[in-house]
């Protein structure tokens, strides 16, 4: 398992790693979507 | 050479500071950067004003003792601080504080409920308690300054404060934000550095680990539930509810409802612009949080195995020059045939002063982190980063330690300073006046909240004794008191229509009351810091055992949401035509 001494040990180090690349993955599928220069116009 | 590379830091600083100032032009770019930050400035202000100096040092020395466990603190980071806060508060945040021109968190949520109350109430809290929270920052801050440059302690508080307040009261947001996307930069390069630069001095990325998980666990640490260094602790033990319910827990989800973060969500243009904030914050965050705990956990491997043939002190387990700063050395029974060769007379229990000469008895045989760090977690990266470093990786260091601590500190005064502005004295008297005066008074806010925190960083060392334990325990207390009280009006405020002012008022106090009940009088960590508990009681705290171990948000959490559902199900709202318009698309 990489040298890790347990399961869990080993699955916070790669789902860290795995969690950051879903938010890069997430940002850039929805780069262009959500534009509007407002909701609102109270 | 080290004195060149801050001041060129400094000089960026104050430009970046000065562009701030230069496009600030009314209330809103004061207070929520005119609504139009670029999504890279908005993601790396967002992740530096998360990741302070304690973060780095303080929890990477954590991850030196705990191991790579806390890692869990990691991924609850990511995808509770950046995955689910921006996609699911994030944008909901931003529409609705756009809707109701609202400037702050306190404003927000006081808007939605219609209650000046609620408003005043968490901006009073937010300007009691967050100084507590910059105070200990700040101590951190110093204490590296005083290490580094040699300055006394009183001045490097004095003379940091005072370049922060610089920027951040003429600059206002915009130029704290322009400054912490420079400095969120310096950071994530120096942590880069740093663990490429551990994996290779270490033998690569397995062999790293390997040797990590071969190292035995001292009798002292397996009797607290310890398994190694890549094992969790054994589950229900003290170790194990340390390190689940305080640190990965409680600031693994005590972030969402930390006001300085969540106005970030009120100054982009669009859902777009968060949508792109995600791809960077992520990054970001792993390589802050995820880096300071491996480098602090594999720094066990390079001490043990004494990687750069370092001269240790086997009478304490030190690196010879930490060893010749320890201002005292306790006699065990380990070391106490080697005492006795100096001190004949000595006995186990027996403490020598740094003025008796604490002998060395010179070796080369390494010991764990802490050890080697002269038993102070707080010292075990910047002893790491000094011996295991290059020496210019010494001075990135250093503006990386800088960076951090100056863009969270920027946010806190900005924060603070707002809130008993706008959210406190300008709902008293002629509102539509003080309105127009916004901008000054928020000036004025900011002056007074960092002449506290500085006040609170000058006394705090010298009235609590447990000294070195102030930095964590302040950002638990804040952090704790933000969840308990704000974290279920803030979800109520975003999803849920029926919430009613009188629940989400009564959970407000219900959460802030238990929090504060909690860390006071049971949680021992804090309680026995605080010492109210004690001077009241007799005793640390009212109970004893695994409770006290239990983190306040365990119990505050639960409590306040509860008094919401149920108090909103048995009452109803006079305007609720108007909410239901606020949710439409």
């Amino acid at each position: 398992m990489l040298g890790f001494g347990d399961i869990w040990v080993f699955l916070a180090y790669f789902s860290s790693i795995l969690v950051a690349i879903l938010c890069m993955v997430y940002g850039i599928l929805n780069w262009n979507k959500g534009e509007e220069s407002e909701p609102a116009s109270r | 050479m080290i004195i060149f590379w801050v001041v060129v830091y400094l000089v960026i600083v104050a430009l970046l500071g000065y562009l701030g100032y230069r496009r600030t032009h009314g209330t809103s770019d004061y207070l929520v950067a005119g609504r139009n930050i670029h999504p890279f400035v908005m993601a790396l202000s967002y992740g530096a004003t998360f990741i302070s100096t304690s973060a780095i040092v303080g929890f990477g020395g954590a991850a030196g003792i705990f191991g790579m466990g806390i890692l869990w603190l990691t991924f609850l980071n990511i995808f509770m601080g950046i995955f689910i806060a921006f996609i699911f508060f994030g944008k909901k945040t931003r529409e609705m504080g756009f809707k109701m021109n609202s400037h702050t968190f306190p404003e927000l949520i006081g808007n939605r409920f219609s209650s000046v109350f609620l408003q005043k109430f968490m901006g009073i809290v937010i300007f009691l308690f967050m100084p507590l929270y910059a105070g200990v920052v700040l101590i951190g801050a110093a204490k590296y300054i005083e290490q580094q440059f040699g300055i006394d302690y009183s001045t490097a508080l004095f003379f940091f404060s005072f370049i922060i307040a610089v920027y951040v009261i003429m600059g206002g947001l915009k130029g704290v934000m322009y400054t912490d996307a420079f400095q969120g930069s310096i950071m994530f390069v120096g942590m880069v550095i740093l663990v490429v630069y551990t994996y290779y001095i270490l033998g690569g990325f397995t062999e790293a680990h390997k040797a990590l998980t071969a190292m035995p666990t001292p009798p002292p640490l397996a009797a607290k539930g310890h398994q190694g260094w890549t094992s969790m602790p054994s589950f229900n033990s003290g170790f194990w509810w340390v390190m689940v319910s305080t640190i990965i827990m409680g600031v693994g989800i005590g972030v969402l409802a930390q006001p300085q973060l969540v106005i970030r969500f009120m100054t982009v243009r669009s859902n777009r612009e968060l949508n792109r904030a995600v791809a960077i914050g992520g990054i970001f965050i792993l390589m802050m949080t995820g880096v300071a705990f491996v480098t602090g956990s594999l720094s066990n491997v390079y001490f043990s195995k004494n990687v750069h043939n370092l001269d240790f002190c086997a009478t304490s387990g030190a690196v010879k020059e930490v060893h010749a700063n320890l201002p005292e050395l306790k006699i065990t029974p380990k070391n106490l045939a080697l005492i006795q060769k100096k001190f004949p007379d000595a006995k186990v229990g027996d403490k020598i002063t740094k003025g008796q000469g604490i002998p060395c008895e010179e070796t080369k045989k390494g010991t764990i982190a802490v050890a080697a760090a002269g038993g102070e977690v707080d010292n075990i990266i910047p002893v790491y980063i000094k011996n295991a470093m290059p020496h210019w990786f010494g001075v990135l260091f250093m503006l990386t330690l800088l960076a951090a601590a100056m863009s969270t500190l920027s946010s806190q005064f900005h924060t603070m300073g707002t809130a008993i502005a706008r959210d406190f004295f300008e709902q008293f008297g002629n509102k539509e006046e003080s309105k127009n005066q916004t901008v000054f008074i928020s000036k004025l806010g900011i002056g007074v909240t960092i002449i506290i925190s500085v006040a609170l960083a000058y006394i705090l060392p010298i009235v609590v004794v447990k000294g070195e334990a102030i930095i964590a325990r302040g950002t638990a207390i804040f952090f704790g008191l933000c969840a308990g009280a704000f974290l279920p009006a803030y979800i109520a405020a975003l999803y849920w229509k029926k919430a009613t002012r009188t629940g989400v008022v009564s959970s407000v106090l219900v959460g802030f009351f238990s929090a504060a009940f909690w860390i006071t009088f049971v949680h021992s960590a804090e309680s026995s810091v605080l010492g109210i508990a004690n001077a009241l009681l007799g005793k640390d705290t009212l109970i004893s055992g695994t409770w006290s171990s239990v983190d306040p948000m365990f119990i505050s959490l639960p409590v306040s949401a509860i008094v919401l559902v149920l108090v909103s199900i048995f009452t109803r709202n006079d305007n609720q035509e108007e909410i239901d318009r606020l949710f439409q698309k």
